[in-house]
C-alpha cells in the first residue's frame, strides 16, 4: 500500500488506537523551556508521578531571557524565578539543561538541530507551538499544551487524534532576493491563518529539495501560521550530510542502521493526501505582512487589498488595519520604519545573517531606526564571528545581541514601544506580540536588512542588483 | 490538574465576533511569568480589556455589566490561533467560562480546552451567527450546552445544532478524568512500546 511519509512516521509512533478518540501516540524527543513548563512539574509532583525516560527530554532557556549581559543574573524576578524553577526542575529529575550561559544554550527550535538531537522519523513536541520546525528533517514535530507536557513528563506519550494530510508543491526555481521565508508568507497569504486547521503538511517540490536544511526549517516553523499543526520534508543526502557528526546524532553502526530507516522516508509513488496545493516558484515575490495575523501578507511591491475583495469579515479585517494605522490601498514601499528585529526561531539562523549582512555590507543603518539582531544560539554566535561577520555588522552599524527568543514575543525588556513600526524576521504580527501597542511587518532577513539601511520598507531587490 | 465535570450547562454567553482571536490576545506573553496556576483570569484579554493606564474600556463585552456571570463565550471564526500557551485556555477558565462556542477553533487551543475543562463546540457558520444576534437583541439571553446529548439549543427559540467530539473526550468531560489517568493505567503497554524504539 502506497503510504505518505507522515503515515510512516506516524503509525510507527501509535502505542494503541482508543476506540472513537486519540491515539496513544509515542514521543521520542522533548523539548523544555521555562515559560511552559513549570506547571507541568508542579503537576507530576503533586500527582506522585517521575518522569519516566528523563534521557528523552532536553531544557534550555530561551523565552524570557535577556540578551544583553548575561552574565549578570537576570534582573527581573519573575523571569528570574522561571529560570531557576527550569534548572531546578531538570536536576531534580535528571534532565539534560542549558542554561543561560552554557555553549549549547539557544532558543530551544534552534539548538535541537544543532546539536543533533532532532532526527528524521523521529517524533519530537514541546510547549511551544513553533515546534514544527523540526519537521524539516523528516520528523513529525508539533506544539503542545502544558498539561500535555506533564503527559509527557510521566508516560511518554500523548493523546493525540490523527491529523489530515496536506500536500503543498511549490516548482521551479526561486527569483533574486526570494528566500524562504517568502515562500512560507506567500503560502500562508495563500492559504489564511486558518486554512490548513486540522492537517499536518508535508512541502513537496524542487524548490524544497534545493532548499537548504536553514531554509527548510524556515518553511517548517512557520506551518502552524496557516493553521497546520505541523510540516515536514522528505529526509535527502542533504538532511544527513547536516547531521552526520552532530553532538547527540547515533555514531558508528548505529548511524549505518538509522540511515537503513532513514531512506525509507519519503512518500510513495501514488499516496493519497485529504488535500493537495501546487505553486510555482515564479509567482513568489519578496512578501511582507501588512496586519495583524501572518496570513495578511502579500508582495513588498503590492498595495494593501481592499476589504471586499477578500474572503471573510470586513469588520475584522478594517479592525486589524486599523490598529496598524494603515489604510486599504497604501502601499507598503516607502513607509517609515522604527524598528529592525532579526532573530527568533524562524530566521535567526547562520544562513540569516549571511543573508542580512549580503545587504547592509558597505552600507549604514539608518538613523531613524533601531536594530535588534539576534543570533538563535551560541552556536550561531560563533559561526557569525568565524565568518567575519560580526564585523560587517559592526562597521554598519549595527550591534550583535546575545541569544533568546527576545523581541520576538517580547517576553524579555526587548519590547517594540507602542506604535511604533517595526520589520521583524519573526513569526507574529499579531496585536502587541512585540511590546504592547507595536505594530509588525513579518520579512525575510533581506527585507528586513534592506529597510534597516534604508529607514523604510524596502525591496531588497533594489538593492542587491545596484 | 483535576477539573469540575461538565455534563449541562444553560447560560448567558458573552460575544466576540472577531475572527483570528489569537492566543496573544487571551493573554499577552508578558503575563506567562508564572510558575504556579493561579488566578490566570487577572490578564484575560488584558489588553483588549484595559487601556495602557489600567482604565476598563467599557465597550469591550468581557466588560459589560450586562453579561457578567455569563460562562459561555460566543467567539468568532478561528478562535484561539497562535501560540500554543495552555495559559490561555486557563484564563477563560478561571475567568468563569466553561465553554467557549465558535464556528472553528484552532487545533492547540481546541485540545487545550479540553484538557483543562473547557467545553469548545463547533457550530456551522450560520449558527454562530444566529447565537450573535440573539445575543444582540436579548444580552440575558440563554444557551443550553447539553454534553450527554451533545446539542446546543438557544432557549428563546428552541433553534438547536449538535456538535461533535469523540467518545473518549466526552467521557473524561462528563467525569471529571484527564489523559494522565488513562495513560497511567497502561503504562506496562508503553514501556514495551518504548524498548522497541530505535532511538
Amino acid at each position: 500500500m502506497a503510504n505518505t511519509l507522515f503515515d510512516k512516521v506516524w503509525d510507527s509512533h501509535v502505542v494503541r488506537k482508543v476506540t472513537d478518540g486519540p491515539d496513544v501516540f509515542f514521543i521520542d524527543r522533548h523539548f523544555i523551556h521555562e515559560v511552559t513548563s513549570p506547571v507541568a512539574f508542579l503537576g507530576l509532583e503533586s500527582r506522585g508521578n517521575s518522569v519516566v525516560y528523563p534521557a528523552r527530554t532536553f531544557a534550555t532557556a530561551d523565552h524570557n531571557t535577556p540578551t544583553i549581559n548575561q552574565h549578570l543574573p537576570v534582573a527581573d524576578p519573575l523571569s528570574a524565578n522561571q529560570l531557576d524553577a527550569l534548572e531546578n526542575n531538570a536536576a531534580k529529575h535528571g534532565i539534560s539543561h542549558w542554561g543561560l550561559g552554557d555553549k549549547n544554550n539557544g532558543i530551544v527550535h534552534v539548538v535541537g538541530p544543532e546539536n543533533g538531537i532532532t532526527l528524521p522519523g523521529a517524533t519530537i513536541v514541546c510547549g511551544d507551538s513553533h515546534t514544527s520546525t523540526h519537521g524539516a528533517f523528516g520528523a513529525i514535530a508539533f506544539g503542545i499544551g502544558t498539561s500535555e507536557v506533564e503527559m509527557v513528563l510521566s508516560t511518554q506519550c500523548i493523546m493525540q487524534p490523527k491529523p489530515k494530510k496536506m500536500r503543498i508543491n511549490v516548482t521551479g526555481k526561486l527569483g533574486i532576493g526570494v528566500t524562504p521565508k517568502d515562500v512560507a508568507l506567500y503560502i500562508i497569504a495563500k492559504q489564511t491563518t486558518s486554512g490548513a486547521t486540522g492537517y499536518f503538511v508535508e512541502y513537496a517540490g524542487d524548490v524544497f529539495e534545493d532548499m537548504s536544511m536553514e531554509g527548510r526549517m524556515t518553511v517548517c516553523n512557520l506551518s502552524i501560521e496557516m493553521g497546520a499543526r505541523g510540516g515536514m520534508i522528505a529526509p535527502d543526502s542533504k538532511t544527513f550530510e547536516y547531521l552526520k557528526g552532530r553532538a547527540q546524532t547515533p555514531k558508528g553502526a548505529d548511524w549505518d542502521k538509522a540511515m537503513n530507516y532513514w531512506e525509507t522516508l519519503y512518500t510513495d509513488q501514488g499516496a493519497e493526501f485529504d488535500a493537495e496545493f501546487n505553486y510555482e516558484a515564479s509567482d513568489i515575490e519578496p512578501m511582507i505582512t501588512y496586519g495583524t495575523n501572518p496570513g495578511m501578507g502579500m508582495g513588498v511591491t503590492k498595495s494593501i487589498p481592499n476589504a471586499e475583495s477578500l474572503e471573510g469579515g470586513v469588520d475584522t479585517y478594517r479592525k486589524s488595519l486599523g490598529y496598524m494605522s494603515f489604510s486599504e490601498g497604501d502601499s507598503m514601499v516607502g513607509k517609515e520604519i522604527d524598528f529592525v528585529f532579526l532573530g527568533s526561531c524562524t530566521n535567526g539562523r547562520i544562513e540569516d545573517f549571511r543573508a542580512f549582512c549580503s545587504i547592509v555590507e558597505g552600507r549604514q543603518k539608518a538613523d531613524n531606526v533601531t536594530a535588534w539582531l539576534v543570533p538563535g544560539s551560541h552556536k550561531v554566535v560563533d559561526q557569525i564571528k568565524e565568518e567575519g561577520l560580526d564585523t560587517v555588522i559592526t562597521d554598519a552599524g549595527f550591534v550583535l545581541r546575545e541569544p533568546g527568543c527576545s523581541a520576538c514575543l517580547a517576553m524579555n525588556d526587548d519590547k517594540i514601544p507602542s506604535g511604533k513600526l517595526s520589520v521583524s524576521t519573526s513569526n507574529r504580527n499579531f496585536e502587541g506580540r512585540q511590546g504592547p501597542g507595536s505594530r509588525t511587518l513579518l520579512a525575510s532577513p533581506l527585507v528586513a536588512a534592506a529597510s534597516a539601511v534604508s529607514g523604510v520598507v524596502t525591496d531588497p531587490r533594489t538593492l542587491l542588483t545596484a | 490538574m483535576a477539573y469540575d465535570k461538565f455534563q449541562v450547562l444553560t447560560s448567558s454567553a458573552y460575544p466576540l465576533p472577531t475572527e483570528n482571536v489569537d492566543t496573544d490576545q487571551i493573554i499577552p506573553a508578558r503575563f506567562l511569568k508564572a510558575t504556579e496556576r493561579v488566578d490566570f483570569d487577572i490578564n484575560f484579554f488584558r489588553d483588549w480589556r484595559y487601556n495602557q493606564d489600567g482604565t476598563p474600556k467599557v465597550d469591550f463585552p468581557l466588560n459589560k455589566e450586562i453579561y457578567a456571570g455569563s460562562k459561555i463565550l460566543v467567539g468568532g471564526r478561528n478562535f484561539g490561533s497562535g501560540s500554543s500557551r495552555e495559559h490561555a485556555a486557563w484564563s477563560v477558565y478561571d475567568f468563569g467560562l466553561r465553554c467557549v462556542i465558535s464556528s472553528a477553533f484552532a487545533d492547540i487551543f481546541k485540545g487545550n480546552c479540553l484538557n483543562v475543562g473547557v467545553l469548545p463546540v463547533q457550530v456551522s457558520p450560520e449558527f454562530a451567527d444566529t447565537l450573535f444576534a440573539a445575543i444582540m437583541a436579548d444580552p440575558t439571553t440563554e444557551i443550553k450546552v447539553d454534553l450527554p446529548n451533545q446539542t446546543v439549543t438557544l432557549l428563546a427559540t428552541g433553534e438547536f445544532e449538535s456538535f461533535e467530539i469523540n467518545s473518549y473526550k466526552k467521557e473524561n468531560m462528563l467525569n471529571g478524568f484527564d489523559d494522565i489517568d488513562y495513560l497511567k493505567n497502561i503504562e506496562n503497554e508503553i514501556s514495551a512500546f518504548a524498548e522497541k524504539r530505535p532511538f
